[in-house]
């Protein structure tokens, strides 16, 4: 288990606890998180799972792929540098207390 | 708003439909009905994670039900909805009781279709569709890895090939039996069959195309144990995977006299003639404006239809809008396909197909209308982006790799 915060569009925190091997986005929609559409279910196929990581540990993140970094230019919020797909981020140790803030829009 | 909306279907459609709403400004009460005992879920990974036993139940959950109840979604699982009255705006469930509404969302999906062969109905002779019938599968796909018996699936489309794909990754001996000369030879370019084809046979996926099915040989207690083909061919079977397409739940709908076509006809707003009910997502056929019928299965059909439904009960006008887009992950490929191929003339390749990343370009009558992306997600956007706007690159165009496409989004 991994501990990590989500900022929802609202600005509403919720940190949970999401088994290592989860993606973040699968962390965040089973435990009621609000602001992920996620509507290809975790595939890297709609962009609508967009999220801006904590930029202090941006490096810390596994780099994304081709596929998540393409998709990335489709996202309907704005892109920025900490902009990742939360259904390619894996819950793991060394991302515990990671910040997590969804952008107010998805699609 | 007495009743308030109800929506039929819990799935990818009702679901869009049911936050459109909310998101939308719509503040009376919202029912969503789902025939499953299991909330709404995630319905690609099936036939890939799930099937694989890789994730569970959580993980394949598209929204918590605390996350529904925050947006007063009334989410109510196991009911079936046995009629509709139109006339007092109402729903008959199968228990009896009846529920009022002021609008009303069809989002009832698709069965699959099922063999009419001698042994269709044999236990081990399934389709997919639902999350208990991947989990089925699933159980199917454990056993014959375990007694060494192979899996062969009916029907070389997209949901067949991906659970060839999943079986293959887990071990299994896998058969594809296909009654078309080529896979997926409704939507992919013939040259992109073909190097599917190769994929599957590369991986030791025994692949039969133009192939007639005869029967599913049973053994005394009943279970399948083999596939017959017209040609005397005959295919050892511990478990028969069917995935010979869809037929439209248009069932309610057309018993109160909405039309249906394979499919409830919606127009490109996701409107019935009922000015109160709409519909979305795989139950539904979409009417053109050159009059003809368009259905599609997808995702993206699904959510978009699902807010242009919400929408249409707001008293908005929401066409579809972008073009189609569909993917298919297959073994560590992914097919992401843009816009509609049918009647494609001729084709482009962008990319090296023996580099296993490439995209194939469709035409007709001289305009792209469709482009097939392999392991490629920057072509597949782009051709999004393209035929959304309209733009044709000529074929010697895409053929050139040095040649940038993006620039002509900026002409």
């Amino acid at each position: 288990m991994t501990q990590i915060t989500f900022i929802e569009p609202s600005g509403n925190e919720v940190t949970l606890d999401i088994k290592d091997g989860w993606s973040l986005m699968q962390g965040a929609t089973s435990g009621g998180v609000d602001g992920i559409v996620a509507e290809c279910g975790g595939s890297c196929a709609c962009a609508t799972c967009h999220c801006y990581v904590d930029e202090a540990r941006l490096a810390e993140l596994p780099a994304p792929g081709d596929a998540e970094l393409a998709m990335l230019e489709n996202v309907a919020a704005e892109r920025r540098p900490n902009s990742r797909l939360s259904c390619q981020l894996k819950a793991m140790p060394s991302l515990v207390g990671l910040r997590v803030a969804l952008p107010d829009t998805q699609e | 708003m007495a009743g308030g909306i109800v929506i039929v279907g819990a799935g990818q459609a009702g679901v869009q439909a049911a936050e459109a709403l909310r998101s939308g400004g719509f503040e009376g009460a919202i029912t969503l009905l789902g025939d499953e005992p299991h909330g709404p879920y995630h319905r690609p990974p099936l036939s890939k994670a799930w099937l694989a036993g890789e994730i569970d139940a959580a993980q394949l959950m598209m929204r918590a039900p605390e996350m529904l109840a925050r947006k007063r979604i009334d989410l109510r699982t196991g009911v079936h909805v046995q009629a509709i009255d139109r006339t007092s705006k109402s729903l008959r469930l199968a228990d009896g009781s009846a529920l009022p509404y002021d609008g009303l969302v069809l989002a009832t999906g698709s069965t699959p279709r099922t063999l009419t062969l001698p042994g269709h109905d044999a236990p081990n002779v399934l389709a997919l569709r639902s999350r208990d019938d991947a989990s089925a599968i699933s159980a199917g796909l454990q056993a014959c890895i375990a007694s060494g018996q192979p899996v062969v699936v009916i029907g070389g489309g997209f949901i067949g090939l991906e659970v060839a794909a999943t079986a293959r990754k887990k071990g299994a001996a896998v058969s594809v039996l296909e009654a078309a000369p080529r896979l997926l030879g409704r939507v992919l370019a013939p040259t992109l069959s073909d190097w599917v084809a190769a994929v599957h046979r590369s991986h030791d996926v025994q692949l039969e195309l133009g192939i007639t099915i005869e029967s599913i040989g049973i053994d005394a207690g009943g279970r399948a144990v083999a596939v017959q083909a017209a040609d005397g061919r005959r295919f050892a079977a511990g478990l028969v995977v069917v995935g010979i397409g869809v037929t439209a739940n248009d069932q309610l709908a057309r018993a109160v006299g909405l039309e249906c076509d394979r499919g409830i006809v919606v127009d490109d707003c996701a409107r019935t003639a009922d000015p109160a009910i709409v519909a979305a997502g795989d139950c539904t056929a979409r009417r053109l404006t050159d009059g003809t019928l368009l259905r599609l299965e997808s995702v993206n059909n699904a959510t978009e239809q699902g807010k242009s439904a919400a929408a249409a009960l707001l008293g908005q006008a929401r066409p579809f809008a972008g073009t189609p887009w569909f993917w298919s992950d297959q073994y560590d490929k992914k097919l992401q396909m843009a816009g509609l191929s049918t009647g494609a003339q001729s084709w482009a390749v962008r990319g090296a197909m023996a580099a296993g990343s490439f995209s194939v370009w469709h035409y007709r009558d001289g305009r792209l209308i469709a482009v097939d992306a392999v392991s490629h997600a920057r072509d597949h956007l782009l051709s999004r982006k393209l035929l959304d706007a309209g733009i044709t690159p000529t074929p010697e165009q895409v053929q050139d790799a040095g040649f940038d496409l993006v620039g002509l989004m900026n002409r």
